[in-house]
């Protein structure tokens, strides 16, 4: 017990993947799922192990490479966020018929609340939809011992497990014990059988029934069976709970006189819920009050609408974080006593939100886009970029990849309704490869005319600096191959294809307006802008030299910089009326001197520069 | 036995928020307690509210209920007003703010401390959240003067040298921070 240390869920997961033996591991970043490769490429480079890990460039490829590994007989995993699951979910399907011959764990990570995505799916439904179990760790060293049950259970039953831990077990840190990473020998060997490996419809039927059959058998496996949190408590009735929602149950129960007398049970496999279970639960209580996150996965498989407490009854909301004073509420509530007092006024929204950084590149192109199109409809994607709505420049945000399609969609709309407007639309470099490729090919197909702004910062910023298929490197920073993004535009079909530097603002806005000319007339336009990410330290060689920036006299107050430009740097001071620099934001980059309409924001040449 | 401990750390991306809620933890597990943080990641970390739980002892939750806290760091003023809630009515709390404003909903436990002036003034700017802390950790912090936070001075100063090891002028820089804080603490 003295080889403690704190770690983080994702870190602990990662750990868990080499302590047992994964070989094929690829992920694409999304919060809250980022760090369970990045912390893999690096523990595997400490530890010298050989394996492969990689950032794939979408969810789909990842699961396809890693499901592929576990086919040959290797251990593999892939990783990803919650909305990440949607996009591998043709192949998910489909290898839960095919199965798997070495452990296979797909880890997808949900976010209620959502504190960083779009959609606040549980992915335990995605698991149900394609008949393949689903662990729910309740902490980072719960999620550590999940990986070695996951990959027995995988092997045993030769099937596909989802590890679904949510954002407070990805984030939260823990005091874990890590086990020994061991060598792990094992040669990939790919036995043909076509019946299963290509199996066609005939086949299919077959792998369905078999299929069926292992669930049926993983529903009575002892080492995913529900246990008895308290085995010392007795009442008429008793809580089940999964995952986060079982942590704060415990605490709950424990702290409030309850302990002894609501039984807790701590399911592990929420899907498939063993029915042995069901039946002995059904058999004893009353009354059941189910706690989990985020849909009533586990409320649902419990057959009795009249004695089962959840979300599906209304006992337990539908929507959001189920945060400790919310469980706190429900179990006073089922248990028929007073709160302890912590379920306090509803969380308080607000405080300061987030923005773009000081010196971000994309702060200048949406400023820019806005000058070239100033009645234009701007479609946007995932990524810091969605934050230019803080900055007017962001009008649609769907999911990966929408903001071609989405800008395809409004050309046609509108040219049926006889509309000209101009469309301009922002998508992330990462995005782009993500999920861009194929509608700027169809829209370049389709005859669509609007301008896509590629804002490449060459890195995956959001989510931590991750590579890009651009960037030349792999997951622990090895050499790896780079492809051409102006060459793939134009291998698109994309005519118009143009590189410029958004800090050179005067020449960015000329660049953007002439794309805007060629999309009015011929078609898609495309401008790559292209400026390394500040906060990316890696690419700090490459950031323009810092110019000191001071505010003159002639500044007036009339807050245009604050409003449209919205740098953090730039503050608005109340008292004084005018705007100030704040000295320890602002790195320099001069855009905000072109953004001024008084020209009242000027800097010092670059140091060892004369004039 | 480390007494229990639930405290919440709070600021905007950037500040060091999740600096210190590792270093707290660091020093927990290094008096041989268990312990469970929730922090906040993804794109609230550019430049929006940020906050940490840090719960010392044998929890089981991540997360603090409200009412429940026994302290809160918080290192932008403009989210004392957000995450007061989580105090215990007898809780303290120590908040980074200008000198001369007034802290709304402020009680007797409640102790404003300048600590971007402060971290301006020693030359190392961006360490206000080690001056708060170093704050927080002051052994006059209370009447008893055992201090308010589960660890010690000592404690936090082991833990900052495990995790910047080898990165000696940082290391130098952060302690002179933290002994910044300690001072102003006491004073």
């Amino acid at each position: 017990m003295n080889n403690r240390t704190l770690m983080l869920g994702n870190e602990a997961i990662a750990h868990a993947l080499l302590e047992n033996g994964c070989r094929i591991a690829s992920s694409y970043p999304g919060t809250p799922a980022s760090e369970i490769l990045s912390a893999l490429a690096r523990i595997k480079t400490e530890a010298g192990i050989a394996m492969h890990a990689e950032w794939a460039i979408n969810e789909k490829v990842a699961f396809e490479i890693a499901y592929t590994g576990a086919m040959t007989g290797l251990r593999a995993a892939v990783s990803m966020k919650q909305v990440g699951l949607n996009v591998a979910s043709d192949p998910l399907m489909s290898a839960a018929y095919t199965g798997v011959k070495g452990g296979f764990l797909v880890i997808s990570a949900d976010d209620p609340g959502p504190h960083s995505s779009q959609t606040e799916q549980d992915s335990r439904l995605l698991a149900m939809a394609a008949k393949i179990p689903v662990l729910d760790p309740s902490s980072p060293a719960h999620a550590r011992e999940l990986v070695e049950v996951g990959y027995e259970l995988s092997e045993i039953f030769e099937i596909p497990v989802m590890l679904r831990p949510t954002t407070r077990v990805c984030h939260a840190c823990q005091d874990v014990s890590p086990g020994e990473i061991r060598p792990f020998p094992r040669k990939a060997e790919f036995r043909k059988s076509p019946g299963r490996w290509a199996a066609t419809p005939a086949y299919r039927y077959e792998l369905h029934r078999l299929l069926n059959g292992k669930l049926a058998a993983i529903a009575c496996w002892h080492r995913t069976a529900p246990f008895r949190a308290n085995p010392d408590a007795a009442g008429p009735r008793a809580i089940v709970a999964s995952g986060v929602a079982a942590a704060h149950a415990r605490e709950i129960l424990s702290g409030s006189g309850l302990w002894d007398r609501i039984p807790l049970y701590h399911i592990v496999q929420p899907y498939p819920l063993h029915p042995e279970f069901i039946s002995r639960l059904l058999g004893t209580y009353e009354e059941v009050l189910v706690l989990e996150e985020t849909a009533g996965v586990i409320e649902m498989q419990i057959m009795d609408r009249g004695r089962v407490r959840g979300k599906l009854s209304g006992a337990v909301p539908e929507a959001g974080e189920l945060l400790p004073e919310i469980a706190e509420e429900a179990i006073a509530k089922f248990a028929g006593i007073e709160t302890g007092g912590s379920a306090a006024p509803s969380p308080q929204s607000g405080g300061r939100r987030p923005t773009l950084c000081a010196g971000c590149p994309h702060r200048s192109s949406f400023y820019a886009i806005k000058k070239a199109a100033p009645a234009g409809i701007y479609p946007s994607d995932i990524g810091c970029y969605t934050l230019g709505l803080n900055l007017g420049g962001v009008d649609t945000v769907l999911c990966m990849g929408a903001a071609v399609s989405q800008a395809a969609g409004f050309y046609q709309a509108h040219r049926l309704s006889g509309k000209a407007v101009d469309i301009v639309a922002t998508i992330g470099d990462s995005t782009f490869y993500h999920a861009g490729i194929p509608p700027l090919i169809d829209a370049v197909v389709q005859g669509a005319r609007f301008v896509l702004v590629i804002l490449d910062n060459s890195t995956t910023a959001m989510t931590g600096f991750q590579p890009t298929p651009a960037t030349g490197k792999g997951a622990a920073g090895a050499p790896a191959g780079a492809v051409d993004m102006e060459a793939l535009v134009r291998a698109c079909g994309v005519e118009f294809c143009k590189v410029g530097t958004p800090g050179r603002l005067p020449e960015f806005i000329a660049l953007l307006k002439e794309a805007v000319a060629h999309s009015r007339e011929r078609g898609v336009a495309v401008v790559i802008a292209r400026e390394p990410c500040v906060m990316d330290r890696s690419q700090a060689d490459r950031l323009p030299t810092p110019r000191k920036v001071f505010i003159t006299d002639a500044c007036n107050g009339c807050r245009y910089c604050t409003t449209q430009f919205e740098c953090p740097a730039l503050l608005y001071d109340e008292e004084g009326k005018r705007v100030s620099i704040d000295g320890l934001l602002c790195n320099g980059c001069g855009v905000c001197l072109h953004v001024c309409p008084l020209d009242a924001i000027r800097a010092e040449p670059p140091e060892g520069e004369s004039r | 036995m480390t007494a229990r401990q639930q405290i919440l750390v709070s600021g905007v991306g950037g500040q060091g928020v999740l600096f210190i809620t590792r270093l707290l933890a660091d020093a927990a597990i290094g008096k041989g307690a268990g312990v469970l943080t929730s922090e906040t990641h993804g794109m609230a970390q550019r430049g929006g509210v940020v906050v940490s739980h840090l719960k010392v002892g044998d929890f089981s939750s991540p997360l603090v209920r409200p009412s429940h806290a026994d302290g809160l760091l918080v290192l932008s003023a403009e989210n004392f007003t957000l995450h007061r809630r989580f105090l215990r009515p007898a809780g303290w709390a120590f908040v980074n703010a200008p000198p001369g404003g007034s802290l709304e909903g402020g009680g007797a436990n409640v102790r404003a401390v300048d600590a971007d002036g402060l971290a301006r003034k020693s030359g190392n700017p961006m360490a206000a959240n080690l001056v708060l802390l170093g704050c927080a950790l002051s052994g006059l912090a209370n009447a008893e003067g055992t201090g308010l936070l589960f660890c010690s001075p000592g404690d936090v100063e082991a833990a900052l040298k495990r995790r910047l090891q080898g990165k000696e002028s940082l290391l130098g820089a952060s302690l002179q921070a933290l002994a910044l804080g300690m001072r102003e603490g006491t004073r």
